[in-house]
């Protein structure tokens, strides 16, 4: 209950929530349940949005936390104060992971003369993205070209995977008898990597470049059916009385209760989807050829040209890192407050 | 009290005012059994009802009685393992939007306005018969009757409870249904809340002249807003106990009534059932 007041209050300044576990003896506070003392902390995060702060205040005591002056903002310079602060907060964390990753690597670096260090990948990435959209045959080209083609392999292979997959998920969701049919197949085929599946794809298409989709689709239809169906079961059953009652028709039902409230499982499914389609399509290229970043690492293996496998780990990460953050931003698009 | 006596109190009420109308919803020897694992449990048995056009009734009874039971048998949410119920004559195999439902938690969609929610029930009901100026007006129309016709573009997360139940009413009453089924719909607000929604809620009757069903735990709701209370037996195996006629005049002010013998007679008369009478012991 105090933590449901303590929400209310969080709004108003960051004090309260520290200050009312500070009221009560501190043998009463070492009484508190956990669920209780756990909401607390979450409020205190929500509170001051900062790793840092929250860090602070938890692990010191109630008595010292609530001693300390922290304003609700009386004074305009306190209040700006703070805002940097916390904006530091937000930055700091992060710099530091990847100042100490770049150190690391600088460190291996030095120490092994085969690993090319940070500079000398830099000066080789300043050269490689000075002209990434240049193509001299179908072996050699711009490092662009090569992560748009595997872009483009896992959108299309993705496409038919949801072409297919969403349907599928709906219709196991609604109907239990086709859910319990196909659980033993799926629960069979989903485990076994995508990889495996390339040889059949390369015997029924015939060429590469299909059959590195089709590895694409694989893997992406398992999350994409599951989710859906997770959501379509999951379906408050509220909204389905709110229908029945209504007495809404089949297609009534589906367009405006059952996919609007599937649709953020929907991209969760979406989104585990694309996440594992980038992971498969770098090995799936290596295999296959052809143009497309997986490939590009491998030939540049071939090449020896180690900064550029590096530079190619960083470009795999950035885009797979926008791919998510997309995602992430069309699922708070898409999502509703429950109530 | 045995079941004939029952009806002849019914028939005594409405031979005062409605001597010739045929009631809309007929629950004739009605029990519901579950099935669990512990075996069959009985939630009613020998339920006898009629509801009259133009009539405001509430079940009342302490938890576990099965009010909520018998309100989604008329719903046709589930349907009985004996006896049956009718409405307008016809046996009740299902939901129907002749019988609209107000759900305790509202259940507005959230995905939509509250425009949007109230569209939907309406374009069901008469979405075949009249043009879309038509149906807006509708919506416009019952929303406004409950006074919510600011936030008819807000979705119901922006909205406070007592006003998403306003919607959730208004979402009944833009059906123009036969009967308005409603399961505790101010029970999970404050009661201030409450009390203005069931001032609002009685003028919106008496302006309709809407025939309902109401389940409550709260005795002075039930005083309040009944024509009649239908006071219901502990269960399991619950039944109907007794039946008060509250013969208060309309429209009904809540202030007067406090002050009111009549108001207290009534009140006395549910309360002595529920706790002399049907005492739950809670352990």
């Amino acid at each position: 209950m105090s933590a449901v007041i303590v929400f209310k209050n969080a709004g108003v300044g960051m004090a309260p929530a520290p200050e009312t576990l500070a009221e009560s003896p501190l043998s009463a506070q070492a009484e508190v349940s956990t669920e209780v003392s756990t909401e607390v902390t979450t409020v205190v995060s929500a509170v001051a949005e900062d790793a840092a702060v929250k860090e602070s205040q938890t692990s010191t005591d109630a008595k010292s936390t609530a001693s300390q002056p922290q304003g609700s903002g009386k004074r305009w310079w306190t209040n700006i104060g703070r805002r940097v602060y916390v904006m530091l907060g937000n930055l700091v964390p992060p710099l530091l992971g990847l100042c100490i990753m770049v150190g690391l690597w600088a460190f291996v670096a030095l120490n092994n003369d085969s690993i090319p260090g940070p500079i000398a990948t830099w000066e080789a990435a300043t050269k490689l993205f000075a002209d990434p959209f240049y193509s001299n045959g179908p072996n050699d080209q711009g490092i662009g070209w090569n992560v748009l083609s595997s872009l483009q392999r896992v959108g299309v292979g993705f496409g038919f995977a949801a072409l297919v997959g969403i349907p599928m998920g709906f219709i196991l969701g609604r109907f239990t008898f086709v859910n319990r049919m196909f659980e033993p197949v799926i629960s069979l085929l989903r485990p076994v990597s995508p990889l495996a599946w390339l040889p059949i794809g390369l015997l029924v298409f015939k060429r590469a470049d299909p059959a590195a989709t089709w590895t694409i689709f694989i893997c992406s239809i398992w999350p994409m059916i599951l989710n859906t169906a997770q959501g379509v079961q999951r379906v408050p059953q509220d909204y389905l009385n709110v229908a029945r009652v209504l007495g809404l028709s089949e297609d009534k039902i589906i367009t405006r209760i059952l996919f609007p409230a599937v649709l953020p499982y929907m991209l969760t499914g979406i989104r585990l989807s694309i996440g594992t389609a980038w992971l498969v399509i770098v090995a799936a290229e290596m295999l296959t050829g052809g143009v497309g970043i997986g490939f590009w690492v491998w030939d540049e293996w071939n090449n020896l040209k180690v900064e550029h496998i590096l530079i190619a780990i960083f470009v795999i990460g950035i885009v797979g890192f926008l791919l998510e953050q997309f995602l992430l931003l069309l699922a708070r698009r898409f999502s509703y407050e429950s109530r | 009290m045995s079941s004939s006596d029952m009806s002849q109190t019914n028939l005594d009420h409405q031979t005062e005012v409605k001597s010739s109308t045929k009631p809309i919803v007929k629950v004739e020897q009605v029990g519901q059994t579950f099935k669990t694992r512990q075996g069959n449990f009985v939630a009613l048995r020998d339920i006898a009802l009629d509801i009259y056009p133009g009539e405001v009734v509430t079940l009342i009874g302490h938890s576990g009685c099965g009010k909520s039971t018998l309100l989604n048998l008329i719903a046709g949410l589930t349907l009985p393992t004996s006896g049956v119920l009718l409405c307008d004559n016809r046996e009740i195999a299902g939901p129907g939007p002749e019988r609209a439902v107000v759900f305790q938690n509202h259940s507005l969609l959230p995905w939509m306005t509250c425009f949007g929610n109230v569209m939907l029930a309406v374009e069901r009901v008469f979405g075949r018969k009249e043009r879309k100026s038509k149906l807006d007006a509708r919506v416009h129309a019952a929303l406004d009757m409950v006074h919510m016709a600011h936030a008819a573009e807000k979705y119901p997360h922006e909205i406070s409870g007592g006003m998403k139940q306003r919607v959730g009413i208004a979402r009944a009453f833009a059906m123009e249904p036969r009967i308005l089924l409603m399961d505790e719909p101010f029970g999970a607000l404050d009661a201030l809340t409450r009390a203005s929604l069931q001032d609002e809620l009685n003028s919106v009757l008496a302006k309709t002249g809407a025939t309902a069903v109401m389940v409550t735990h709260d005795v002075d709701e039930a005083v309040l807003l009944s024509d009649r209370i239908v006071m219901m037996t502990n269960g399991p195996a619950a039944t109907i106990g007794e039946i008060v006629t509250v013969d208060l005049p309309r429209p009904r002010d809540r202030v007067e009534l406090a002050n009111d013998s009549r108001f207290a007679e009534y009140r006395a008369t549910v309360f002595e059932f529920l706790y002399r009478k049907q005492l739950k012991k809670v352990a």
